[in-house]
């Protein structure tokens, strides 16, 4: 177990970067708690999976120092780092039995086979492979696989951490919340520093105390669930975030507050001051925070399209030039053509060039 | 009802049966017909049964030859796995040396085959050759057509020179295809460089080293054109294989019967054998056991 640092870790590919877009992650500073279970997310291409193998040592930054619990680990090979990492496609080595697998990483390093023994049996047990134990590993299904994945992480008591890297991409639908559910049990049981990488919003929101939102190499928010979706600090935590993600309307700024499709938004004092002399200024959000009326006080929109979702109903909007969705609850009777939306005053955002202005 | 539409299929399948049928089948019927029959000239023939297949198999000279061909196989087998696998490891796997490497060994097998033997035959001569005359002023006396000893290790040194870089080839493609994740999972579980190669690249190269061996069991088996330039059977008959025995009876001494019948068993060994290589090599490592 261990707190990780990430000082100044930059990475690229190429042996001479010179634009930015040679930069597969751009400096940043970070910390990974001790204990906490972490989701990274971001699109493909986004630098998560480089993120993680400097992390794991398979990657060696291009620059800045990676430290666990304060050691700096920067240049220590990767089996000397006591993480674990369970891949996208399932890692088992084909002519071992499940229990010679799930050995492996403490034979290679010197482990008696008693303590072998007592810890497969322990591991086999958490992840409900006792019975698999003497079959040969190739033989199982995909989920079985990755389970035997995750156990050779488990299997060393002492692992600083435990990377996922999409773990769950072959794994059926229907055994995907289940192996899930099985990572939280072990994360709430052991508390080890856990990283999960996925592009998939709902599974980073459910498995996660913390999301990291990556963008184009570099990390743009670092929250709890709540704060990602109710306060996105970037335009694309916004949009990426949320299903359909954050609406945003481009503004302008009046002496009390923005000005869309000719009709105002309060906004305090310290956000003008701060969003004064940027270049695109948007109001963000998010289509649960709009309250859609047939008439009454409000903006006028024109209602386009209605989605019946079961739950809940997308209905979009124009306003003046602009498209915006709102989520309404499926009863709720929408008008056919012309509806009056209100903001929600304290989920509404400024963003002045892409950033959150508070 | 669906009877018409199946007896079209036939149609479907006929090229295959015509193609199989002139390259194979009408070919080996021939041998099968020459192989009961005594044949004088033309239209004089008497059908003789069994009785080729009983002399050929009781030719003393051909058991040596057979023995000869198996030690010839089992030597190639040893020496051109271990070796095109060691070969494929120790490749380069990018950049401009990958290529230069691949092309380097790819020259071997671009070389038509009695060529081969009339390159080692100047190359190994002990007056005028590179490696003969070389080897000859270290003070080692080496000529093979002499000494059968000396054939011999010509003839595998040939061989392996020719034809290892298929299995090298084979084995790098085996290596190359296999996902970079397992490499990685074997860092992050502290395997040593050898458990890599005994858990991960090994088992991954199954089904191209089934491949290598199965071809250069068949092609080492049947080798003829190298050996032939190289030392014509000799000295003696001490590297007259079981091609080169066959080609004498049946061209030098124009015994078409036992030759024929001499080549249905040659034929009958090399499916077997090779079907025992594939049955062993299918189940090895997947613990099925029979």
């Amino acid at each position: 177990m261990a707190e990780i640092h990430l000082d100044g870790v930059a990475h690229s590919y190429l042996p001479n970067p010179t634009d930015e877009r040679d930069w597969a992650l751009k400096p940043m500073d970070h910390v990974w708690r001790d204990g906490d279970a972490y989701a990274l997310l971001g699109p493909s291409g986004c630098g998560k999976t480089t993120l993680l193998n400097v992390i794991s040592g398979l990657i060696s930054p291009s620059h800045g120092r990676v430290r666990f619990n304060g050691h700096d680990v920067t240049t220590t090979r990767t089996e000397h780092r006591n993480i674990a990492q369970v891949f996208q496609f399932p890692v088992i080595y084909d002519t071992m039995t499940v229990y010679d697998n799930l050995a492996f990483p403490l034979r290679n390093r010197g482990i008696d086979e008693a303590t072998v023994k007592v810890r497969v049996h322990e591991v086999a047990e958490m992840l409900d492979l006792v019975v698999h134990l003497g079959k040969r590993a190739i033989g199982l299904p995909a989920d079985a696989k990755q389970k035997i994945s995750l156990g050779r992480g488990l299997v060393r008591s002492d692992v600083a951490a435990i990377l996922f890297d999409e773990p769950l991409t072959v794994i059926d639908p229907h055994l995907k919340w289940q192996l899930r559910r099985k990572l939280k049990e072990i994360h709430e049981r052991y508390r080890l520093t856990l990283i999960y990488v996925t592009h998939d919003q709902n599974e980073a929101l459910t498995f996660a105390d913390r999301v990291v939102v990556m963008y184009e190499g570099a990390v743009l928010q670092v929250g709890t669930p709540q704060e990602l979706f109710e306060t996105p600090s970037h335009r694309f935590v916004g949009y990426f975030i949320g299903s359909p993600g954050m609406n945003f309307l481009p503004c302008r700024l009046t002496a009390s507050g923005a000005e869309v499709a000719g009709q105002a938004i309060p906004l305090g004092g310290t956000v003008l001051a701060q969003a004064a002399g940027a270049s695109v200024l948007e109001i963000g959000v998010r289509p649960e925070s709009i309250r859609l009326a047939d008439g009454g006080a409000g903006l006028t929109v024109q209602v386009r399209d209605v989605e019946d979702l079961g739950a809940r109903k997308i209905v979009t909007c124009r306003l003046g030039d602009h498209e915006l969705k709102v989520k309404v609850s499926a009863g709720q009777a929408v008008p056919a053509e012309r509806a009056t939306i209100q903001f929600n005053p304290h989920l509404t955002w400024l963003y002045a060039d892409g950033r959150l202005v508070r | 009802m669906d009877k018409w539409q199946n007896n079209r299929a036939w149609f479907m399948v006929l090229p295959v049966f015509v193609v199989v049928a002139i390259s194979a089948i009408i070919p080996l019927m021939t041998v099968v017909n020459y192989s009961v029959q005594d044949i004088f000239g033309p239209g004089q023939s008497v059908f003789v049964g069994t009785e080729w297949f009983k002399e050929v198999l009781t030719d003393r000279r051909l058991h040596e030859a057979l023995w000869r061909q198996f030690l010839f196989s089992g030597l190639v087998l040893l020496i051109e796995i271990p070796l095109g696998v060691m070969i494929g490891l120790a490749m380069p796997k990018k950049g401009w040396t990958a290529s230069l490497t691949l092309v380097l060994l790819a020259l071997p097998l671009l070389i038509p085959w009695n060529v081969i033997g009339t390159i080692w035959i100047i190359f190994t001569r002990p007056d005028i050759g590179l490696f003969g005359a070389t080897i000859n002023t270290l003070g080692i006396r080496f000529d093979h057509t002499a000494s059968p000893l000396d054939a011999w290790v010509t003839v595998m040194l040939m061989e392996v020179w020719h034809w290892t870089p298929l299995v090298a080839l084979l084995a790098y493609a085996g290596l190359r295809a296999i996902p970079e994740a397992y490499f990685q999972a074997a860092r992050i579980d502290g395997a040593s460089a050898w458990a890599v190669f005994r858990y991960i690249q090994l088992p991954k190269m199954r089904g191209v080293l089934t491949i290598a061996v199965l071809l250069r069991f068949m092609d080492s088996f049947l080798i003829y054109a190298e050996p032939f330039v190289l030392t014509g059977g000799g000295p003696g008959n001490s590297t007259t294989f079981l091609s080169i025995h066959l080609v004498k009876i049946a061209v030098g001494q124009f015994d078409l019967g036992p030759a024929a019948a001499f080549s249905i068993i040659y034929f009958l060994i090399v499916l077997l054998f090779s079907w025992l290589f594939y049955q062993a090599l299918l189940r090895v490592g997947t613990g099925e056991k029979r």
